[in-house]
């Protein structure tokens, strides 16, 4: 077990949800979070150097106490007039009664809901940057189909105004992805959504990789006529032809690693990326769409060694619900989109709630720079499709769909997605419950930072496009 | 079909009533014979033949209308051979009626009606003057028994996209517009010369000259999808010099200019969840439709994406939380649309004398937490049934049954 892993492990509060905990003494905070045991994250084990390491560095923020709100805590408790305490970047204490020092600024949360900071395990905020011209669009290396090399992050750009809105929305931490022209499109970057000046400083420490792999149309239709694949078989044979290379690649660098004999084997990124896959420290995140394409792709983690760690989009999901339950893959699913292709046009409301019936670890995702500004919207319609056609979804389901779901997806639930003492303070503040439609996020926390407050113009980041272009999201410029 | 010309009579009863056209009333009749509401409001005597819906605990509301779309146009977005809403080859397209390429058999009515929507504007896409939008009733076997109103107004595309068929320049575009109008009134008053070959080339096709004399007559409405500030003033310039009645749509950066807006009495299709920048509207934002009808605009509400029409009230309770009244956001999708589209008289609100559109809701017809329990179009229930809820019940126990 690599150092950051066990960093990850002894961060987790094990204790009972809602249990107060004392705040302790009051402490000013200090400005910066330790310093991982180890800098860089997702280091390829085939070479020894640091890859494109994270700098992030938590912002310095006052102790917080939000109270007489309805905390929705995303382990199975819906706290009326509960309290929750945040201090240094982590939950301390959340309950009915929670005690805080002095010094701590006190939201008063009457008649609000506290919530964890939603998670889109599916984005394509910075890499299809508004304002969307050919000068931004820079999330598909449509060049080949195998481009397991790219790495999102090096698309990504921090200004890219659609982030401001969804911090705005209460998004914490997203996925962002390659686009899908690709069998395999490359690597994924998850990040803090905050403003910075650069993608290094939003990578979230100890994140795993996600690796890009889409099935169905895209492909066929990218490549059809340039080379191939032109048909879903054509496909199915280009991801094991690579997946076969790069057993034989990780073979080689798991042997020089392990005894160091001979020369340094060729060092190959297309085939580096597809080795940590194999090796379980990549999460493969596969778009895909049609039931009978995802028990293929199931098939294809089983011939090589890995599991699919979740279908994407998966508008058929629902029909082999069963399989996904019994090979632990996730599925990250749109409440109601459909119609726009032939593999969507068996899209059905009710899809997240049969999956979470079956025990699928579903998650609600946007792919979408407009709704992941109201991932928690989303949700709810697909709760309460799910609820009117007699599926029972309860209020925390629905809520772990955007919080904790999409965090088990990224490999992150031990750090944030639930309201637990001990974790990351990833917290929103709502105006009302989070499933009506006349909610909205007033205030958002990020580790612990107050990145927005809608009724404060000094918490409303604005990306540098934004200045003297356009109007603040919270209600400035009304000329 | 048979069963629109039985005389069937139907009582929505002990709901309470939105009739938007006035306040809501609670326990209230709505009376329902042939397809058209003959009364409502409390004591209203219901006929011992009459159908009775019972609406105890509900909401009932008019049909919603939603003002945008492509309904029974597209049946799969991405299958060229089912989109009809794009007329290639001809730029100025005024004559380009789209009503002959509704699909009534289109599964995506089944799915949109089923959750509230009962009339949709059916509207065309690209070019520089895009066609002809047609209003429709989403039930019927038959185009014609779709039909409300066709044409409802000629859609100008001024914007961004739009100024690709005029040279590329914005300039271009509105002369470009201006040449094409003044060719309208030209070949007008000299139909004859023009029948003889007597005339100088002309900007358009005569069909599409022809076709756009209503709207120069202030017959129908110019739609325009205008989306940055200036764009917009283009229109209402071009509306001013022409004497037009002018329909703004989607009018991202509106909210800039509202009190122009209102004081040219144009009405503004808008949809509420726009707000992502782009070089055609940097200024977009959320509380644009709030903003308008704060101003004194009349806004109806759009849903442009045909497959989720349904969520054209999703898109009214965001409009709510970001500035409307809830009241403003229910005649956004009702009356107001009804006005815009020329059709008040027959459709809109719960009145005596219009087409029986209407709704009962769980609740609050914006919140998820609503659903729908009865829709009635033209007077006649609408079952609740669409591919989807097949598909559902199908999968609802695994394995599925074939």
């Amino acid at each position: 077990m690599r150092p950051w892993l066990l960093l990850l492990f002894t961060l987790t509060g094990g204790c009972a949800t809602g249990a107060a905990r004392p705040a302790g003494k009051a402490s000013p905070a200090p400005a910066q979070a330790p310093a991982p045991a180890k800098p860089a994250t997702g280091d390829s084990t085939s070479v020894d150097r640091p890859q494109y390491p994270s700098t992030y560095r938590r912002h310095p923020n006052p102790p917080v106490l939000i109270r007489n709100a309805t905390i929705m805590t995303a382990t199975g408790q819906e706290i009326p007039n509960g309290s929750i305490f945040l201090k240094d970047g982590r939950i301390v204490a959340v309950g009915a009664k929670v005690d805080a020092p002095a010094d701590a600024v006190v939201v008063d949360g009457t008649g609000k809901y506290v919530t964890p900071g939603l998670v889109d395990e599916h984005s394509h905020l910075g890499v299809y940057a508004a304002p969307g011209t050919d000068a931004e669009s820079d999330g598909n290396e449509a060049t080949n189909p195998v481009t397991a090399e790219v790495w999102a992050e090096h698309s990504f750009w921090p200004q890219d105004p659609q982030i401001a809105l969804a911090i705005a929305g209460g998004i914490t931490t997203i996925q962002a992805l390659p686009g899908s022209a690709n069998l395999i499109g490359g690597r994924s970057a998850v990040l803090k959504l905050i403003p910075a000046r650069t993608v290094q400083e939003m990578k979230f420490p100890g994140a795993h990789y996600g690796l890009k792999m889409a099935c169905g149309e895209n492909p066929k239709r990218v490549y059809g006529q340039k080379g191939g694949p032109s048909t879903r078989m054509g496909s199915m044979a280009g991801y094991r032809g690579v997946f076969i290379q790069a057993e034989g690649y990780r073979r080689k660098w798991d042997k020089w690693n392990n005894d160091h004999q001979g020369d340094l084997p060729d060092r190959n990124l297309r085939l580096e990326s597809l080795a940590e896959v194999l090796r379980g420290d990549m999460y493969v995140q596969n778009h895909c769409y049609r039931a009978d394409e995802m028990a293929n792709m199931l098939d294809l983690g089983r011939e090589f060694g890995f599991r699919i760690r979740s279908f994407h989009h998966a508008v058929e999901a629902y029909k082999i619900r069963d399989l996904l339950a019994a090979a632990g893959t996730g599925a990250a699913v749109w409440a109601d989109w459909w119609g726009f292709k032939e593999e969507a046009m068996d899209g059905i409301k009710e899809n997240a709630a049969l999956l979470q019936q079956a025990g699928v670890r579903v998650n609600i995702h946007s792919d979408d720079p407009s709704g992941i500004q109201r991932l928690n919207q989303e949700a709810a319609k697909a709760m309460y499709a799910g609820v009117r056609a007699g599926i029972p979804v309860t209020r925390d389901q629905a809520i772990r769909w955007v919080t904790a779901n999409p965090a088990w997806a990224l490999g992150l639930d031990s750090l944030i997605g639930t309201l637990e003492p001990g974790k990351i303070a990833d917290v929103v503040v709502w105006s009302g419950d989070p499933f009506s439609v006349y909610s909205r996020a007033i205030q958002v926390y990020n580790d612990g930072w107050l990145v927005y407050d809608r009724n404060d113009p000094a918490h409303q980041p604005r990306t540098d496009f934004q200045l003297g272009q356009t109007p603040a999201a919270g209600g400035r410029n009304d000329r | 079909m048979i069963a629109f010309l039985l005389a069937q009579t139907i009582a929505i009863s002990g709901g309470t009533v939105y009739p938007v056209s006035g306040p809501k009333i609670a326990n209230a009749t709505v009376l329902i014979r042939d397809g058209k509401i003959v009364a409502v409001g409390t004591g209203v005597a219901v006929p011992s033949d009459a159908t009775r819906i019972d609406a105890t605990g509900k909401w009932v509301t008019p049909g919603l209308i939603d003002g945008a779309g492509q309904m029974g146009l597209v049946e799969i977005g991405a299958v060229a051979g089912t989109r009809e809403a794009l007329l290639k080859g001809d730029t100025i397209a005024a004559s380009f009626n789209v009503a002959e390429g509704i699909n009534p058999a289109s599964v995506v009515i089944s799915v949109t009606r089923i959750e509230g929507v009962t009339t949709v504007l059916a509207v065309p896409a690209g070019n520089l003057v895009s066609g002809q939008a047609v209003l429709i009733d989403l039930a019927g076997n038959t185009i014609e028994e779709m039909l409300i109103k066709s044409p409802v107004g000629i859609v100008l595309n001024d914007s961004e996209t739009g100024k690709d068929f005029a040279g590329g320049s914005r300039a271009a575009l509105v002369e470009r517009v201006r040449r094409v109008f003044r060719d309208a009134l030209e070949y007008e008053r000299r139909r004859a010369d023009f029948g003889r070959a007597q005339l100088r080339p002309l900007s358009a096709s005569a069909a599409d000259l022809e076709a756009l004399l209503p709207v120069l007559h202030g017959q129908e409405p110019l739609i325009a999808y205008a989306n940055r500030r200036s764009d917009i003033e283009s229109a209402l310039r071009l509306a001013r010099e022409f004497k037009l009645k002018l329909v703004l749509a989607g009018a991202q950066e509106g909210w800039q200019i509202a009190g122009e807006i209102a004081q040219a009495a144009a009405p503004v299709l808008v949809e509420p969840l726009d707000n992502i920048p782009s070089y055609d509207a940097l200024g977009i934002r959320y509380e644009n439709a709030g903003l308008l009808a704060k101003a004194g605009v009349k806004v109806a509400l759009m849903e442009t994406d045909t497959h989720n029409s349904r969520n054209l009230r999703q898109q009214a309770g965001n409009a709510v939380a970001y500035g409307m009244t809830w009241e403003q956001a229910l005649r956004a999708v009702t009356l107001s649309p009804a006005e815009i589209f020329g059709v008040a008289d027959r459709y809109g609100s719960l009145e005596s004398g219009k087409v029986a559109n209407v709704v009962v809701w769980s609740g609050d017809p914006f919140e998820f937490t609503t659903g729908v329990e009865h829709v009635l179009i033209r007077g006649k229930e609408i079952p609740l049934k669409s591919r989807q809820t097949e598909l559902l019940e199908r999968y609802r126990k695994l394995p599925p049954t074939y």
